[in-house]
C-alpha cells in the first residue's frame, strides 16, 4: 500500500491569490461562502471532479493556487448555472470557474493533451481568425491535438453527420475579418490588467509555477 | 435676557471627556479644553478621561460649588446616552438641570473622522457652539403626568400569555387582545417542546386556562388593534371585536351546535392542524381552546353565502343550543375603546412560505411536509390521532430533514431563524420514535447554544439519527437507480466526508425559518415602533433595552422583535411585565419640557397650527381665539413653530435665542 | 414587427434543422426577420474561458450591428448565444472598465454600442409577442395525442430568468399545448445536458445526456422538444455510444409495470427542435422542416396521427 502525505503547509499557499481572485468583478461574493454544498449537491457534473465545487471555493480562497489550477473541477464545469442560482450567499460560482480557467490556460497549468481547455483554445483561435465557428472542422482539430484514436472513433458520427447534412464541407467566416481584427488588437493594446487594478499578476504565462 | 434666574453673571464651567481613547485618540481633548478656557463667560475647562463615571460626575458638583458655576457643558457621547446622567449631577451640585447642555463630539466626530487636526478643529467648533448656546438656557421645570394602571398586550401567543399573567397577578388590569378565535400562538400547534420533551400541550393550557380564568384579564380574542393614540401613560386604544356568531357570555362550550350542524361530516379545511385536517362551518379550533367558545364560519356555513346572511339555513346548531340563546347570526362587529398606560406588543412570527422555494417541491410532491405540519402529523390531538400518514397513504421508511429553508439565505431571508436546528432534531426524535424510520438531517452547521440542547444533539447521535452537514440544492423525484424509484431523491454534498451523496426517502420535512408577519409594517405604524431592515420591530437597544422601543411606554416580547424559543421568549415577556410595571408603580413619568407653547399676545388665532399638530395637542380657546397647547400631549416636535406666521409658538429648549447663539458658535471660524 | 436575426454557427452547421423550422414558421405568423450583416461568433461559453473581455468583444460587434440595422430588437435561437449576447450586455452594464475599452474597438469599426436592443429568444416572441392564440388560428394539423418531454436546457432560464419561470419553465409546454400536444411530467426541464463535454469528456458529458434522454422515456414521451442546438446535438447524435455505455439498465415496462426492461432499444426516441412541432401542426412538410436530419426518425403513431388529421 502506497501512503500519500496530505498536509498542506503555509508556504503551499500563493498568499494574494483568493484576494486577488475575490477583486476580479463578479467574483466578489467568494468572500461570503459558508461552505455549505449547495454548489456541488447540484452540479451534474460534481461526481466526476477530484475537488468538489465547494472545496474549490474554500481552496481559492485560502490561497491554494496549485491545487486550484491543476483541479479538473474548472474543466468539468459545463457553465449551466445551477450553482450560482442557488447559492445562499449569492456568489457567481460559474464566473469564478471561467476566472480560474481563464488563469490555469494563461499560465499553463492543465495536462497537455487534456481536451477542454484545448477546445476552449481552438475555439478562440478560429473564432478569432474567421469570426466564426465551424464546429465539425473544430472538433476534428481537437481530436488530431489531443487524442488521435478518439477522432478514429468518431469516424462514424461524422459520416452520419454528412449523410444529414450537418456537416459542412467549407469553413465560415466573416466578409470583414480585417475590422475584427482591428477590434481584438485594441484589447491586446490595452492593459486590461492595469486598468483593473491588477487583477491578474502573473500575466500571460510567467509564474513559476508554469507548465508540466 | 437673563431675567428668569436674575442672574447676568454666566459662569460656565466646560468638561471635555477623553471616552478612555474612544475621543481622545482622534480629538486632541486637551487643545480643546485650553482653546474653550479663553472663550468668554468659560470660568472652568477641564479634560477627563471618563466624564460619566463618579468621580467626573463629582467633579463638576465640586467646581460648581468652588467657582460658583451656573452654566455647565460636557463635551462627550451622545446624549442619548448620557444627557440624563449629567443633568442629574448639576441638580445636585445645586443647579437647575436645565443649565446644562451637552455636546457630542464622539458619534459626531471622533467615531467618524480620520484627520485628528480636522477632528480636533470640528470638536471646538461644536464646544464653542455649546458654549453660546447655554448661556441662553433658562431653567425649566420637569412635569410629572400620571401613568393609567391599565396594561394592553397584543398577542396572545406564549409570550403575551406570560406577560399578561405576570401583571395580573401584581394586581394589575390587563387587556390581551389576540387575533385568532383562541390564545395559545404557535406552541398550542407544538407536540413536544425540545430539548426536555415535555409536551407543549400539557405546560401550556394550565397557562391559557389561567388566562381565562383571572379576574384581573379581560382576554379579547378573535379580535383587533385598529387605532392608538395618546402617549405613555395615557394611551387611547381602539380593538375590533369580530363577530363569532356566537355570544361568549352565553356559550358554555358544550359543542352540541357542532355535533348538530347539517353538515354531518367535517369538510373544510382546519387552519388549526395546518389543512391536514377537517373541520365544520361551526367550529372550535381545538379541544383546550381558550376561550372555549365556538364560532361559525360565514364564509362556508350555509345559513350566509359568501358572508352574507341568507338565513337559507335549516339551523340544527340554534336548535340544539336551546335555552342558551348563544348563536346570533345577526351579530355585528363591534369597536371597543380602552384607556391604557402600557402596551406590550407580542405579536409574534409567521413561518416562512415554502412557495418561494419551489425546488423544496413542496404542493408538487405530496410526501413533502413543513414542520408544523409535521407537528400536528405526531399529534396524539392531531389530523391522525399521532399516526404518521403520509399524503399518499405510507408509513415512511425514510425521512429527510432540511434544515435551514428560508433562513441564511439571500435569496429570501438572511438571518439564521435560531430555533430551528432544535425543533429539527425534535422532530428526528419524536418521528424516529412514531415510525423507527431511517432519518437524515441536512444542516449546514448545528446551533445548539442553549442550556441542554448540546446534549440533546448528543442524544440524537446516540439514537442513530444521521447528521449530514450539507444544504440541500433540491428535492427531486426522477430515479437514477432502481432503489431510487417511487422515492423522492435528495442529492447531496457529504461535505464533512466530501462526497456527493444520492438519498432516496418517503418523505422530506422542510424546517421552515421564522420571519416578520405580512402586515407587521402596519402594526409598527399603529404603535409608532421601528423595525429593523428584515422587519422585526426594533428594540431601543441591543443589549440594554432589548423590550422597551423608541416608543415609550411601549414594551416587546417575543418573536415579534427577533427569532427566539420558547424559554427566550418567556423570559422576554417577564422582563416587559417587569418594565410595564416600573411605570405603573412609579405612578407617573416625567416628561421632558421641551414643549411648545403660544405666546397670546401674538397669536392672531388663524388656525394654521391646528391640523398640523401630529398629537392633536393644540386647540382654540373659543372665548380668546387664540390657540392653545395641550403641555400634556405635546412630544416638541417643533412642527407648529416652525409652522406659525407670527412667530407666536416658542418652544422650551429650542427658543430661537438658543438656537441662533448654537447657530453663531458653530460658524465662526476657529483659530487654530 | 421586423426583427434582426443572429443566427449563430449552430444553426448554420450541426443545427440548421433549428433554421429550416424557425424562418418557415415565423414566416406564417407574420414575424419578419432580417438578418444581421456580418454577424460573428456571439463568443460563447468556450471563448469565455480563455479571455472574457474578448469575448465581450465579439458579443458586443454584433449588438451594435444590430442597433446599427435599426430593428428595435435581436432574436438569438441558440440558447448560448442568448446567454453570451445577455451576459455581455449585463457585464458591460456592471463594468464600466470593460465597457470603455469595449467602446474603443467598436469605434475601429465605426460602431458604438448603447444597450438599448433587447435580445429576445423565440420562445419569448412567440408566447409575449404573437401569443398563443394567434398561434393557434394557423394550426390546420392539430398533433393529437403526441406525447411531448418539453427540454428547455440550462442557459435560456439560467443565471437569468428573463421571461420564463427558472423551476418549472412554462412557455414552450403552452405553444406546444396550443398546436395539440400532450405534456409529461419531465422534471428535468433545465437540467444540464453536458454542454461541450460530449465531445471533450464522454463518460460526464454523456452520462449527462443519457440522463435525460432515459427520464423523458420512463415518463412515457413520445418525443422530446428542445430549443437549443447543442441540447439536441447530444441528445440526438451520440445514442450508439449510449447505447454501448447504458443500452443494458433497465427501466419500468411502460406496458406492464411489474416487468423491466432493457433501456437501449428505447433511447431510439426522436429529439426536434419545438420548431419543428409547431411547423408541423402549420402544415408543414417534414423536409421543409428539417426533420429528415434528425438522428432517430418521428415515430410512426405521430405521423400518422397528423396524416390522419390531414386527411
Amino acid at each position: 500500500m502506497e501512503l500519500k502525505r496530505t498536509i498542506k503547509y503555509e508556504s503551499d499557499r500563493v498568499k494574494g491569490f483568493g484576494r486577488e481572485v475575490m477583486s476580479v468583478p463578479g467574483c466578489e461574493q467568494l468572500e461570503h461562502c459558508i461552505q455549505c454544498g449547495t454548489c456541488s449537491g447540484l452540479c451534474p457534473l460534481s461526481i466526476f471532479m477530484d475537488y468538489t465545487p465547494r472545496q474549490v471555493m474554500e481552496l481559492t480562497r485560502s490561497d491554494f493556487k496549485t491545487e486550484v489550477l491543476r483541479s479538473t473541477t474548472i474543466w468539468l464545469c459545463a457553465s449551466c448555472y445551477a450553482c450560482t442560482v442557488e447559492c445562499p450567499k449569492q456568489i457567481r460560482i460559474t464566473d469564478i470557474m471561467y476566472e480560474l480557467k481563464q488563469r490555469a490556460i494563461h499560465e499553463g497549468f492543465y495536462p497537455k493533451r487534456f481536451p477542454i481547455p484545448v477546445l476552449a483554445q481552438e475555439f478562440y483561435k478560429m473564432s478569432h481568425k474567421r469570426g466564426r465557428v465551424t464546429e465539425n472542422f473544430l472538433a476534428t482539430i481537437m481530436f488530431l491535438k489531443t487524442d488521435i484514436l478518439a477522432a478514429l472513433g468518431m469516424w462514424r458520427l461524422g459520416l452520419n453527420l454528412l449523410r444529414r447534412g450537418r456537416f459542412p464541407l467549407k469553413l465560415e467566416g466573416i466578409k470583414r475579418k480585417s475590422e475584427l481584427e482591428r477590434m481584438m488588437a485594441v484589447v491586446d493594446k490595452l492593459s486590461i490588467d492595469a486598468l483593473n487594478n491588477g487583477h491578474q499578476t502573473g500575466g500571460n504565462g510567467g509564474r513559476q509555477h508554469g507548465a508540466h | 435676557m437673563d431675567k428668569v434666574n436674575g442672574n447676568h453673571d454666566v459662569r460656565i464651567g466646560f468638561y471635555v471627556c477623553n471616552c478612555g481613547t474612544n475621543i481622545a485618540a482622534m480629538v486632541d481633548v486637551q487643545a480643546v479644553a485650553k482653546y474653550v478656557a479663553a472663550l468668554p463667560n468659560v470660568v472652568v475647562s477641564r479634560d477627563y478621561k471618563y466624564m460619566c463615571s463618579d468621580p467626573g460626575q463629582e467633579l463638576i458638583q465640586k467646581d460648581i460649588k468652588e467657582f460658583g458655576l451656573n452654566r455647565i457643558v460636557v463635551a462627550a457621547c451622545s446624549p442619548l446616552l448620557h444627557e440624563h446622567t449629567f443633568r442629574s449631577a448639576v441638580e445636585a451640585g445645586g443647579l437647575n438641570p436645565f443649565f446644562f447642555h451637552m455636546v457630542n463630539i464622539r458619534e459626531h466626530d471622533s467615531w467618524v473622522h480620520t484627520d485628528r487636526d480636522e477632528a480636533t478643529a470640528k470638536a471646538k467648533a461644536l464646544a464653542r457652539a455649546g458654549i453660546r448656546r447655554v448661556a441662553r438656557h433658562r431653567a425649566l421645570e420637569v412635569k410629572k403626568v400620571p401613568v393609567h394602571p391599565d396594561v394592553l398586550v397584543v398577542g396572545g401567543g406564549i409570550a403575551g400569555i406570560h406577560a399578561a399573567l405576570t401583571l395580573a397577578k401584581s394586581g394589575k388590569k390587563v387587556y390581551l387582545v389576540e387575533r385568532e378565535p383562541s390564545i395559545g400562538g404557535h406552541m398550542a400547534k407544538f407536540d413536544k417542546t425540545f430539548p426536555t420533551l415535555d409536551c407543549a400541550a400539557c405546560i401550556l393550557t394550565p397557562k391559557m386556562s389561567e388566562v381565562g380564568a383571572h379576574e384581573n384579564i379581560t382576554l379579547w380574542s378573535y379580535s383587533e388593534v385598529v387605532k392608538m393614540d395618546g402617549y405613555v401613560g395615557n394611551f387611547k386604544v381602539t380593538v375590533r371585536r369580530k363577530p363569532r356568531y356566537v355570544l361568549e357570555d352565553l356559550c358554555t362550550g358544550c359543542q352540541e351546535c357542532i355535533s348538530h350542524c347539517v353538515y354531518k361530516e367535517p369538510k373544510f379545511p382546519d387552519a388549526f392542524n395546518e389543512h391536514l385536517g377537517k373541520r365544520k362551518p361551526v367550529y372550535i379550533p381545538f379541544p383546550q381552546a381558550t376561550p372555549q367558545v365556538v364560532l361559525i364560519d360565514p364564509e362556508v356555513c350555509l345559513n350566509f353565502r359568501r358572508g352574507v346572511l341568507t338565513d337559507k339555513c335549516k339551523k340544527p346548531c340554534v336548535e340544539a343550543c336551546g335555552d342558551r340563546k348563544a348563536i346570533d347570526f345577526k351579530q355585528k362587529e363591534e369597536l371597543k375603546e380602552i384607556k391604557v398606560g402600557t402596551i406590550i406588543v407580542a405579536t409574534g412570527f409567521k413561518t416562512f412560505d415554502v412557495g418561494r422555494m419551489p425546488q423544496y417541491g413542496y404542493g408538487r410532491y405530496p410526501n413533502v411536509y413543513t414542520a408544523l405540519e409535521v407537528e400536528r402529523l405526531v399529534n396524539a390531538s392531531g389530523p391522525t390521532a399521532g399516526d404518521v400518514l403520509l399524503r399518499d397513504g405510507h408509513h415512511p421508511k425514510s425521512i429527510g430533514i432540511i434544515h435551514c429553508v428560508g433562513s441564511r439565505d439571500k435569496n429570501t431571508n438572511r438571518w439564521c431563524s435560531r430555533v430551528c436546528c432544535m425543533y429539527s432534531m425534535k422532530l428526528a426524535h419524536l418521528l424516529k420514535e412514531h415510525t423507527e424510520a431511517e432519518i437524515y438531517n441536512f444542516y449546514i452547521d448545528i446551533r445548539a447554544p442553549g442550556k441542554g440542547y448540546e446534549e440533546f444533539y448528543d442524544k440524537l447521535l446516540e439514537e442513530g439519527v444521521h447528521f449530514i452537514r450539507g444544504r440541500v440544492g433540491e428535492v427531486t423525484d426522477w430515479a437514477f437507480i432502481p432503489e431510487e424509484e417511487g422515492k423522492l431523491v435528495i442529492r447531496v454534498e457529504d461535505t464533512l466526508a466530501g462526497v456527493v451523496r444520492r438519498i432516496p426517502v418517503d418523505m422530506v420535512v422542510l424546517a421552515t425559518g421564522l420571519e416578520p408577519h405580512a402586515d407587521a409594517q402596519n402594526v409598527r405604524r399603529l404603535f409608532n415602533m421601528s423595525c429593523g431592515t428584515e422587519g422585526f420591530f426594533l428594540e431601543r437597544h441591543p443589549k440594554l433595552a432589548p423590550v422597551n422601543t423608541f416608543t415609550d411606554g411601549i414594551f416587546l416580547a417575543g418573536c415579534c422583535q427577533s427569532p427566539k424559543d420558547i424559554p427566550d421568549s418567556v423570559a422576554q415577556a417577564g422582563a416587559a411585565a417587569a418594565e410595564a410595571l416600573v411605570l405603573i408603580d412609579t405612578g407617573h413619568i416625567e416628561q421632558e419640557p421641551n414643549t411648545a407653547y403660544v405666546v397670546e399676545a401674538e397669536c392672531s388665532g388663524c388656525k394654521s397650527c391646528i391640523p398640523l399638530c401630529p398629537y392633536t395637542a393644540i386647540s382654540l380657546l373659543p372665548d380668546k381665539k387664540k390657540a392653545y397647547i395641550n403641555e400634556a400631549l405635546c412630544k416638541g416636535c417643533g412642527t407648529c413653530v416652525a409652522a406659525c406666521p407670527s412667530g407666536s409658538i416658542v418652544q422650551n429648549l429650542f427658543e430661537d435665542a438658543e438656537i441662533f447663539s448654537e447657530i453663531d458658535g458653530l460658524l465662526e471660524p476657529t483659530s487654530v | 414587427m421586423k426583427y434582426s436575426y443572429f443566427p449563430g454557427c449552430s444553426l448554420k452547421g450541426t443545427g440548421r434543422a433549428y433554421e429550416e423550422s424557425l424562418l418557415p414558421v415565423l414566416k406564417v405568423l407574420g414575424v419578419e426577420l432580417e438578418e444581421l450583416d456580418d454577424w460573428n461568433c456571439c463568443g460563447a461559453t468556450a471563448y469565455m474561458a480563455v479571455d472574457e473581455v474578448k469575448a465581450c468583444v465579439m458579443a458586443s460587434r454584433n449588438l451594435a450591428i444590430a442597433e446599427k440595422a435599426g430593428h428595435k430588437e435581436l432574436l438569438a435561437p441558440c440558447s448560448a448565444c442568448y446567454l453570451v449576447l445577455n451576459k455581455t450586455k449585463h457585464y458591460l452594464h456592471e463594468s464600466p472598465v470593460v465597457e470603455a475599452v469595449v467602446q474603443k474597438a467598436l469605434r475601429q469599426a465605426n460602431l458604438t454600442y448603447s444597450g438599448n436592443t433587447p435580445v429576445r429568444h423565440p420562445l419569448d416572441l412567440l408566447v409575449n409577442n404573437v401569443g398563443i392564440e394567434e398561434i393557434k388560428k394557423h394550426v390546420k394539423h392539430p398533433l393529437k395525442g403526441l406525447k411531448i418531454a418539453p427540454y428547455y436546457g440550462c442557459q435560456i432560464v439560467r443565471p437569468y430568468a428573463t421571461f420564463d419561470d427558472q423551476y418549472n419553465p412554462t412557455t414552450m409546454d403552452r405553444l406546444l399545448e396550443a398546436i395539440g400536444c400532450t405534456m409529461v411530467t419531465y422534471p428535468l426541464k433545465t437540467r444540464c445536458c453536458g454542454g461541450s463535454l460530449t465531445g471533450t469528456l464522454p463518460e460526464p458529458g454523456l452520462l449527462c445526456s443519457y440522463i435525460l434522454l432515459k427520464e423523458a422515456i420512463t415518463r412515457g414521451a413520445d418525443v422530446i422538444a428542445t430549443v437549443c442546438p447543442l441540447c439536441q446535438f447530444n441528445l440526438d447524435c451520440y445514442r450508439d455510444k449510449m447505447k454501448g455505455k447504458w443500452g443494458h439498465e433497465t427501466i419500468p415496462d411502460p406496458r406492464n409495470k411489474d416487468a423491466r426492461v432493457p433501456v437501449g432499444p428505447h433511447l431510439d426516441i426522436p429529439v426536434v427542435f419545438f420548431t419543428q412541432l409547431i411547423g408541423l401542426a402549420f402544415g408543414l412538410s417534414e423536409k421543409e422542416l428539417g426533420l429528415q436530419r434528425g438522428f432517430a426518425p418521428m415515430r410512426k403513431p405521430a405521423c400518422a396521427q397528423r396524416q390522419s388529421a390531414a386527411a
